[in-house]
């Protein structure tokens, strides 16, 4: 058994659209070990959200996956039927979304939609499944479950509700939990919990999680590892350590520098310039040359392959080949 | 830098009635005055009555009790309000949280933006309404391309910019911002940040900025109100309250900021705070029991 749960080579997903076609995720290629937190980190639009959809393969119907594997535990996803990839749904791979309220339905109880997703792909009764549903409330820090497992939905707050979605992404023990954005809607306290409540579901039950966020913040609280996207592509891999500490790509310095510092006093932010590129016309060259404040002729030419500079670390910048100019980052940590 | 007080608010209660037995205190008797070119920070939980705060300012609401002074006029009179409600117009304006239902859906992006210049008669023609909004959208950091879309057709963080945009048309000295930023990307959040301290360098723009990020905050306001529950529990300038937190719930908030530094991150503890010995449980008679533990740092009921 390799140290790989889940690998994802060269994806390509696009979308056809009328003005053209809109290349979404351009040539991804990741892995995610058993037992790890890997966050993705990227603007909105960049497609960190079609990359996760895809590998359940539960992309919009203008969208398709034009070429790339996605392999779980050595069978190949994208060439299984349709019957057999529902049977990994929910049961191998299990999403939690966003927005607790869409995804919740208002007219039926908690605990029915919990025992739901446990009967759907387990053959058992009806009262072991809302006993499992209970012990579900439980595990997810929802106090009082017995009780609140009749409640409605707009009974809970959001924090709660947040907390029944994970408890359905979690009904079948699945092996990889992608978790897109669950905590952007939520305030900040209950976002801390929520944090700490994944943290300690992982270490708990040792299910791989694939976290996407936009939030530095959280990125670092929750990862052991970080993947950084921008315009459909990763730039930059690594330990959340390498990161943050040592980080290599001028987009991700971008980021880093445009948070406000909690000990500093700059009068403003250094932001990036510039909006991210429309995917329906990419520009030749590298997709983030026009905003890179440390653009090389190149850039504009040719897209950067990924340097590896370490085991853990790597990152899509001309700016690391040998011939390029060595430019101190302007991130201070 | 403290000159003319803009803003006064005195004693503002705004309950809402939900049915013949509940009454819901959203703003409970708070009191606080803002500054001339000051931003003045607005921060706590969901539903502990911040953007009620700022909807009755400019008068969205009827406020249950209490009064709000604009430049020493009582606009929280209806009869002072009717008076000079072009003056409040064109000069406070307010950027809604929720993008999607503060933009007609039935406007294209240029009219949103020329609206309240056509109704405030600034510009004669045409030609020059276009290009103020030509220049409002290059200011939040949208093409002109846009102009021509439908709400619809923009994602989350675009309409966000386009309902700053169209606070900002009428170049107003006072702005309520209810949480702006909340919706948008860590780099566009940086520009919009950057061009509100410009504005308010520049033009002397004053800001109530309603927020939930703490690090933003941190970074954008002179001064800091933390809100619970309807009440104001503390209130300082930047700096003090971020150095020397004194209510337990203010300790309790700052103790779940994230910061992005992963080694950092884990040795952090977070302090919870107790619902229990919750401020409502303690005395609700009389509001007098604000202390100054330094200047100008005050705390509720401590």
């Amino acid at each position: 058994m390799s140290n790989n749960l889940l690998e994802v080579k060269h994806l390509m997903v696009s979308f056809t659209t009328e003005e053209g076609e809109v290349q979404a995720v351009r040539d991804v290629s990741f892995s995610l070990k058993r037992g790890e937190i890997l966050a993705i980190l990227g603007e909105s639009g960049c497609g960190k959200t079609v990359l996760c959809k895809s590998i359940l393969r539960i992309l919009p119907e203008n969208g398709s996956i034009k070429s790339g594997d996605i392999i779980l535990n050595e069978n190949n996803l994208l060439k299984l039927s349709p019957n057999s990839m529902n049977k990994v749904r929910g049961k191998e791979i299990s999403m939690i979304f966003q927005d607790p309220m869409t995804l919740l339905n208002p007219t039926i109880p908690i605990g029915k939609q919990i025992m739901e997703a446990v009967m759907i792909h387990q053959k058992i009764s009806k009262s072991a499944a809302k006993k499992k549903s209970i012990e579900l409330m439980e595990l997810v820090g929802i106090d009082d479950a017995e009780k609140r497992h009749a409640q409605y939905p707009h009974h809970f707050s959001g924090g709660m509700r947040q907390r029944s979605v994970i408890a359905i992404a979690l009904a079948c023990n699945p092996k990889v939990l992608i978790a897109d954005e669950p905590t952007t809607a939520l305030d900040v306290t209950i976002q801390a919990q929520i944090l700490d409540l994944i943290q300690e579901l992982q270490e708990r039950t040792g299910i791989s999680i694939i976290f996407i966020t936009h939030d530095l913040g959280v990125a670092a609280k929750i990862a052991q590892r970080i993947a950084i996207m921008y315009a459909g592509k990763i730039v930059e891999i690594g330990t959340a350590q390498d990161i943050f500490y040592d980080p290599l790509h001028p987009y991700t310095w971008g980021l880093m520098s445009s948070l406000p510092k909690m000990d500093s006093d700059e009068e403003l932010l250094d932001c990036i310039s510039g909006m991210p590129p429309n995917l329906l016309h990419l520009p030749q060259g590298d997709a983030f040359a026009n905003r890179n404040k440390y653009a090389l002729k190149i850039d504009y030419l040719a897209e950067p392959p990924m340097f590896k500079i370490s085991e853990t670390h790597s990152a899509a910048t001309w700016l690391l080949h040998q011939d390029a100019p060595k430019i101190q980052p302007p991130v201070r940590f | 830098m403290k000159t003319e007080k803009i803003l006064e608010v005195k004693n503002l209660k705004q309950y809402f009635k939900l049915n013949r037995n509940t009454i819901i205190k959203a703003v409970d008797d708070i009191s606080f005055d803002i500054y001339q070119g000051e931003i003045f920070g607005l921060v706590g939980e969901s539903g502990s009555g911040k953007s009620t705060t700022g909807r009755s300012i400019i008068n969205i609401y009827q406020p249950t009790g209490g009064e709000i002074y604009y430049r020493g006029k009582l606009i929280s009179d209806p009869k002072t309000y009717r008076a000079n409600k072009k003056f409040i117009n064109r000069n406070m304006q307010i950027i809604f949280q929720d993008s999607t239902s503060s933009l007609n859906s039935r406007m294209t992006i240029n009219e949103i933006i020329e609206e309240p210049l056509l109704i405030q008669k600034i510009y004669k023609n045409k030609e020059e309404r276009r290009k103020k909004v030509h220049e409002l959208l290059d200011i939040v950091g949208m093409d002109k391309i846009y102009q021509n879309h439908y709400p619809f057709e923009c994602s989350g963080g675009q309409r966000q910019r386009v309902g700053i945009a169209r606070a900002l048309s009428l170049d107003p000295e006072f702005i309520i911002a209810d949480e702006p930023i909340a919706s948008l990307d860590v780099s566009i959040q940086a520009q919009i940040v950057n061009l509100f301290k410009k504005l308010q360098h520049k033009n002397g723009l004053t800001c109530l900025f309603i927020s939930h990020d703490l690090a933003m905050v941190r970074y954008v306001c002179d001064r800091v109100a933390v809100m619970y529950h309807g009440k104001i529990v503390e209130l300082a300038e930047t700096k003090e309250l971020y150095r020397n937190p004194v209510h337990p719930y203010t300790k309790a908030l700052f103790s779940s900021i994230l910061v992005p530094d992963p080694d950092g991150a884990k040795e952090r503890t977070r302090i919870k705070y107790d619902l229990h010995i919750d401020i409502h449980s303690k005395e609700t008679s009389h509001l007098t029991d604000y202390t100054e533990v330094s200047a100008g740092h005050f705390v509720y009921c401590c």
